[in-house]
């Protein structure tokens, strides 16, 4: 298998569109995506048992198994999971919102957030955190999961740069 | 070495989406391809309303009250937000897995079904799933290579998978899923409010003015009232009905899909696992519950990087034009097999990028001036010269 080379269009998220990154963090996690190659994905698949909102299974693929420590890995959904319910939670603040929406014509979020947008934000902001203090050091990276239209948590495993241990 | 950002033009994400939808506005808005219905929808609310103000209210507000072209005009404000919202939002669209997840997926497909002896066709592709007590079917959707999430549906007008899948209404344009279900519910009993309301003050209008003039020079004098009349007579039947019927299907928490299909009918003791059993619990959670994101990021700009060598199988024929390439999920209708699927997919386990001729017909065309060698038809765009 001979390496090739080509061009790779990536996405980057700008200012002024929905989600906004710390550019200087990016930089660093995009310099690993650029210089390491991909050995393999894993897909952490949702799960539905308590319905359809948004949660993942906590199941320890095997394929993490000499990359991270289970516990490490169960903390991460767990908090994510935990994240995305306080965004789908139905309460009095979630009425209250739907409600004045309601009497505005929603014409009120043409200049306010949604409290589910305010959560994703955390939440990108969380999965950077993780990113930068325990999933890169080991040669992983979390893919948000709102870019895989919460359908799975993607986790790239990259190359060893000294082993070369591929797949 | 950049194909695609020539000059000012910034390409956006929604110019490369996969499905059948239009764009407009740089990708904030999105509909489906026929639009001549909802054009026509536009054209009937807003010419009935327009007679209105025009024959109507001048009489009305000064013999009866000024109120009543105020409210008209608050209910009619009403009525076109909530129709906008419903016909240019994202309905739920589930973005199709990127090859990487395809393979995934099929790989735990294969690993499920075991060696299926050849000639006999691979049992289909199912995951059982239980909520709240009640086994749920999971099917694999061809198209877009995902097991579709609970109440997911392909909207074949649109091709695309939609959460929580309604309908397709062609009076709004769109589908209606997660996101928009809410707003479609309120056009169509705002829509209903209005209808009556217009239709009420038409008839207050002409007994009014007959009982001064006599009724057949009241109608030559508004000739504006008999059309709205006509107009509103028809659209009660309908949009009322349709009111209703949705107001039963919010109070179960049920979604028409569900309810044509005949999924929670109480055959086989299944019962709707989403219900809260609770009337007001269900309303509560349908119209006023959370609003979800949408998880196609229309106007996210798409750039290219010069990337690192990959470690993928030798590629001749892609290495000739520096073309934009894109790690996306290749478009394979729904006609074909299964096997046809899988050696498709298998090519591209490295992630490798592919080209995809995108349906350009519909969008703007982005100004590369390269365009990708197998450019149309969007059938297929794998080239299966077991290149990665």
């Amino acid at each position: 298998m001979r390496p090739r080379s080509g061009l790779l269009i990536q996405d980057t998220i700008q200012s002024g569109s929905r989600r906004t990154f710390n550019m200087a963090e990016t930089h660093s996690l995009q310099d690993m995506r650029q210089q390491a190659a991909i050995a393999s994905k894993v897909f952490v698949q949702r799960d539905y048992s308590t319905g359809t909102t948004c949660q993942f299974q906590m199941k320890f693929l095997p394929e993490l198994e000499n990359r991270i420590d289970k516990q490490q890995f169960e903390e991460t959904v767990r908090t994510l999971n935990n994240l995305y319910a306080e965004a789908e939670k139905i309460g009095g603040k979630s009425y209250l919102e739907g409600c004045l929406a309601c009497l505005t014509a929603y014409t009120i979020f043409l200049c306010m957030e949604t409290h589910y947008e305010k959560v994703l934000k955390k939440i990108a902001k969380y999965i950077q955190e993780q990113n930068d203090k325990i999933y890169a050091p080991r040669g992983m990276l979390i893919t948000d999961p709102i870019e895989r239209g919460l359908r799975v948590i993607e986790i790239t495993i990259y190359e060893d740069r000294i082993g070369g241990n591929g797949r | 070495m950049s194909a695609v950002m020539v000059s000012k033009k910034v390409l956006r994400k929604w110019e490369k989406l996969p499905g059948k939808n239009t764009f407009c506005c740089d990708g904030r808005v999105m509909m489906a391809r026929q639009k001549g219905v909802f054009y026509l929808t536009l054209f009937l609310i807003v010419g009935t309303c327009a007679l209105f103000f025009a024959f109507e209210c001048p009489y009305l507000a000064v013999h009866l009250s000024p109120a009543i072209p105020v409210f008209a005009i608050i209910l009619f404000f009403f009525v076109m937000a909530t129709l906008l919202r419903t016909s240019f939002s994202d309905p739920g669209v589930l973005p199709r897995a990127l090859p990487d997840e395809a393979t995934f997926i099929e790989m735990e497909i294969e690993a499920a079904n075991g060696n299926v002896p050849a000639g006999q066709r691979p049992p289909p592709r199912i995951r059982n799933v239980q909520i709240n007590n009640q086994i749920v079917k999971l099917k694999y959707c061809y198209t877009c290579k995902i097991f579709r999430p609970p109440r997911a549906s392909h909207c074949g007008i649109c091709d695309n998978c939609v959460e929580r899948f309604d309908h397709h209404c062609p009076w709004v344009g769109n589908c209606v899923g997660k996101r928009n279900y809410r707003y479609f519910y309120l056009f169509t009993l705002s829509l209903s409010l209005l209808t009556i309301y217009i239709f009420t003050f038409d008839i207050v209008h002409v007994v009014l003015r007959s009982v001064d003039s006599g009724f057949v020079n009241t109608l030559k004098d508004t000739p504006g009232t008999v059309l709205e009349v006509v107009v509103c007579f028809f659209t009660l039947w309908s949009v009322v009905g349709l009111t209703g019927f949705h107001t039963y299907l919010v109070s179960l928490n049920q979604t028409t899909n569900e309810d044509i299909k005949g999924s929670w009918s109480g055959k086989n003791r299944v019962q709707n696992p989403y219900s809260h059993r609770n009337i007001m619990k269900n309303c509560c959670e349908v119209l006023c519950g959370p609003m979800h994101p949408s998880a196609l990021d229309r106007r996210g700009e798409l750039v290219e990087l010069p990337l690192a060598p990959v470690p993928i199988p030798a590629s001749k024929n892609n290495k000739e034009n520096p073309q934009t390439t894109k790690a996306t999920a290749p478009l394979i209708s729904n006609e074909h097999t299964p096997d046809d699927v899988k050696s498709s997919i298998a090519p591209e386990l490295e992630g490798g990028v592919e080209v995809m001729p995108s349906p350009l017909e519909n969008k703007h065309p982005p100004s590369e001036p390269p365009t990708p060698p197998p450019a149309e038809p969007a059938e297929t765009t794998v080239e299966p010269d077991g290149a990665f």
